[in-house]
């Protein structure tokens, strides 16, 4: 059985299908790569998944039970936990105390909760800035916060969307390396990335989207090579993988 | 900290020994003003949902509290907590309405502006409790009907009010609760992400908040004796709750205690200087031009702004 | 129930309906363009029946002429308060526009209480005349014209916005902002003008019912208040949801002192507010969602 698992995910806004038919699997330990060019409905697959949106049609199902309908909290404490490409911090709090709200999905207790939260801050690289006013952090920072949010709630699935968007190719392969160790630790991961480098490292097989459906999916090598795939990031950006500028 | 606490307390209860009456006065409108901007706090500050209409709390408090002693000869001490009850209910039902609905910013302001309108309407036209002439309570200076001939009394009531609530909001502040609502305040859908069930616990910040302020009617209908529709359920007391949070600043534990001791004095103070020459609405004048100027200048609050000079001086 | 009593509800409110729909569309107006709800509406349109009150006291001018100086005073003050405090603010969070506004409100009413005192007054209007008799309804004259004139200022405004170049320019900035500042309006000149218009709005509609209802200081926090419910229940940002229902409210709430009591009147408009903002908060004519 699948630990995650969408059938015939559909959504639309007006006239835009924005993810058609959608099938996804996701087994225990996976690491997905979830890729398409801008607008292919990578997020809103997305939000469909973690409940921020209702889908016109289809199933979602985690450990063989259906999680359509349920409220973005309750997906969250049932073990999926997602980042915001564009990320959201809350800025008027530190670094610790933007984690300890994770935290306290699985621990009611502050003091369980704030050991969680220092635990999960060092592990992501956060340590000298754990007092920092979120507002204050750099784009790589933001990045990591979140990351480090999502890791908080303890989940069983982490849904990762564009992480790396906006780092140097250092801080990326920084993040390749954080995200590999999460993995190795027995993670299950779905990772929306535009850095085909990055993914490819990364993931053991990726699925393409393109106008909401999926186009390919395969090992990272073979699905850069399909013409489908060529032909949607013809004119968006190269496949190639091609040094982040 | 703790020392300057212990040391803020002796003075406190040591003052009613050696100030004046008139002082005494205006220390006890301190406290309850402190103390329903602490209600309000939860809520307002804390959860950042930007209730209006928190008037309405009092109103329905003290009325409960009033007419069941009058009328029914129920003692405050205990029509206190029926007040709160009943106030909690109906904050109970706004926020329903409105955190379900999801009315955000402006569109909530109105619906707590408009339940309080209804309110004030409403017992305004109810005859039973005195309709617009208002309702009175005999004085009897019992203790035991709430009711005290010394203002030392008065002045201790408020000051437990005020450290009850500050209390509260300070156990609310440490624990899981207070962790959500700051995170809902900063950033809801983020919140939500990361598990935090907003509705119940934007519900349980209106509840807890209407509760205490409803308790707070109570003080207000035995300390006046007489309630006024137009005063008890109008806007311009929802104003006077929600702004001495705000200077001082609003989601902060010391906020609304700082900004009742800066505010309550000047408007008192104002309010008796100015009167005099028949400037009446010069102090509330000062309070507008006060308003827009923490607006412009001081958006956290006075509070956060004090603890930052402390600290700057302590590192220089 | 007495038919002729509803009839007479019915026109009654329609003829105040004029001024309260001018008011809500000045204050739609400054929503639309700038996202900010100005707490001080009402206070504004009190400056406005005592400028009425003071010219026709001391200079011995008519309402209802009066009404121009009134909305041009009104319409600097807008443009002072937009330039001096709301330009200020626009990006920060919507609980501080709320606050600065309430302010800006404080400090017009009592400026208004130390200015007349806290006494209801009244403007007299030379044109007062003997009531029209329409059949068993009769129609207060003062009411008949207040009603024209606010309904002839508001199509004025409208026949602004939406023929001339300005006026187009405003409205582009109230359907995208960034969109007019690509153009190359200058988005803070439009900001600041229809601040402007919006409170010379409440400058007229304050003379315009200054001969027909008694004022005093405190009156401009339920007019505030009422303005908030009309853009409410029309829809925030709809100048055709404000026009409308203004006098939907109006004649609402006049059929609600006939079915009520006077003093339960407002009882009507705020149950509909409440419901419209439960079930339609973008409001009957709005196409913006809450
Ligand atoms: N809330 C929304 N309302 C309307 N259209 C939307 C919304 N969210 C996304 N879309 C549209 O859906 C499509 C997919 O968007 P998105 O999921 O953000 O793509 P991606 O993350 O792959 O870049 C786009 O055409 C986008 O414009
Ligand atoms: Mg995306």
């Amino acid at each position: 059985m699948s630990l995650l698992e969408a059938r015939g995910l559909s959504k639309r806004f007006g006239g835009v299908r924005a993810v058609d038919h959608l099938d996804l699997a996701l087994a225990e330990g996976d690491l997905l790569g979830l890729i398409g060019p801008n607008g292919a409905g990578k997020t809103t697959a997305f939000n469909l998944l973690s409940g921020f949106l209702a889908p016109d049609a289809g199933e979602i199902r985690l450990r063989g039970r259906s999680i359509v309908g349920l409220k973005p909290h309750r997906i969250c404490q049932l073990g999926v936990a997602r980042t915001f490409q564009i990320v959201r911090p809350f800025p008027r709090m530190t670094v610790l105390q933007n984690v300890e709200v994770g935290a306290l999905a699985r621990h009611a207790g502050t003091g369980a909760a704030v050991r969680v939260a220092r635990a999960v801050v060092e592990q992501v690289g956060l340590g000298p800035k754990a007092n920092a006013v979120a507002s204050g952090l750099t784009m790589p920072e933001r990045k990591r916060l979140e990351l480090a949010r999502a890791l908080a709630t303890e989940p069983a699935v982490l849904l990762l969307d564009e992480v790396m968007a906006g780092l140097n190719p250092t801080e990326i392969e920084r993040m390749v390396v954080l995200l590999r160790e999460i993995h190795a630790a027995g993670m299950s991961m779905l990772l929306i990335e535009h850095n085909m480098r990055a993914v490819m490292a990364l993931s053991q097989r990726v699925v393409v989207l393109n106008f909401g459906s999926k186009i390919a999916e395969g090992a990272p090598a073979e699905v850069a090579r399909h013409p489908k795939v060529v032909e949607a990031y013809l004119g968006e950006e190269y496949v190639d993988a091609a040094p982040a500028r | 900290m703790t020392w300057l606490g212990i040391a803020a307390l002796g003075v406190l209860l040591a003052l009613p020994a050696v100030v004046s009456s008139y002082v005494l006065t205006i220390l006890i409108f301190i406290f309850f003003y402190a103390f329903l901007g602490q209600a309000w706090n939860v809520v307002g500050g804390y959860a950042g949902q930007l209730s209006v209409g928190h008037a309405a709390f009092l109103g329905v408090g003290a009325y409960a509290s009033a007419v069941l002693a009058q009328e029914v000869g129920l003692s405050p001490w205990l029509g206190m907590f029926v007040g709160g009850a009943l106030a909690g209910a109906l904050g109970a039902v706004i926020g329903y309405l409105g955190f379900r609905f999801g009315l955000r910013g402006f569109y909530f302001v109105l619906l707590t502006v408009a339940f309080a309108e209804v309110c004030r309407i409403v017992v305004n036209n109810v005859e039973a409790v005195g309709g617009a002439v208002g309702f009175y309570i005999t004085f009897t200076g019992d203790p035991r009907q709430f009711q005290f001939r010394d203002n030392r009394a008065w002045y201790y009531v408020t000051l437990v009010l005020m450290l009850a609530a500050t209390g509260i909001v300070a156990l609310i502040e440490r624990r899981r609760f207070g962790v959500y609502l700051a995170a809902i305040r900063e950033d809801e859908s983020a919140a939500e992400a990361l598990g935090v069930d907003t509705l119940r616990y934007k519900m349980l910040a209106m509840i807890v908040s209407s509760f205490l302020t409803g308790v707070g009617g109570t003080f207000y209908a035995c300390y006046l004796l007489s309630l006024q529709p137009n005063a008890v359920f109008g806007i311009p007391l929802s104003v006077e709750i929600i702004i001495r949070p705000i200077v001082g600043g609003s989601g902060t534990l010391l906020g609304p205690i700082l900004g009742s001791f800066i505010l309550t004095p000047l408007a008192e103070v104002s309010r008796y200087y100015l009167g005099q020459g028949g400037w009446h609405g010069a102090h509330l004048i000062a309070y507008g031009v006060l308003l827009v100027a923490v607006v412009l200048f001081l958006p956290e609050g006075a509070y956060p702004r004090l603890v930052r000079l402390v600290r700057a001086r302590k590192r220089a | 129930m007495d038919l002729t009593l509803v009839a007479q509800g019915l026109l009654s409110g329609l003829l105040f309906g004029g001024v309260t729909s001018l008011m809500a569309v000045g204050l739609t107006l400054i929503f639309g363009v700038m996202r900010v709800v100005n707490f001080a509406h009402g206070d504004m349109m009190v400056w406005g029946m005592y400028l009425a009150w003071m010219l026709s006291s001391r200079a011995g001018i008519d309402p209802y002429l009066g009404f121009v100086v009134c909305a041009a005073a009104l319409f600097v003050l807008g443009l002072g308060v937009q330039r001096g405090l709301v330009d200020r603010i626009l990006d920060a969070p919507h609980e501080m526009q709320i606050l600065l506004m309430l302010g800006v409100a404080l400090v017009l009413e009592n400026a208004a209480l130390v200015a007349f005192g806290p006494e209801p007054a009244r403007v007299r209007s030379s044109l007062t005349l003997p009531p029209l008799w329409l059949g068993p309804l009769f129609v207060d004259v003062a009411r008949l014209i207040t009603f024209v004139i606010a309904i002839a200022l508001t199509v004025l405004l409208g026949l602004f916005l939406f023929r001339t170049a300005f006026g187009r320019r405003i409205r582009a900035a109230a359907d995208n902002p960034y969109g007019a500042l690509v153009v190359g309006t200058d988005v803070r000149r439009v900001y600041a003008v229809a601040f402007g218009i919006g409170a010379a709005c409440v400058g007229a509609a304050g003379a315009l019912v200054a001969p027909i209802l008694p004022f005093q200081p405190t009156t401009g926090l339920g007019l505030s208040v009422a303005s908030f419910n009309i853009v409410i229940i029309g829809g925030m940002g709809s100048l055709l949801g404000a026009f409308l229902g203004g006098l939907i409210v109006s004649i609402a709430e006049s059929l609600g002192a006939v079915f009520l009591a006077p003093s339960m009147k407002e009882l009507v408009s705020f149950g509909l507010l409440i419901v419209i903002l439960l079930f339609r908060p973008a409001g009957l004519f709005g196409k913006r969602a809450a």
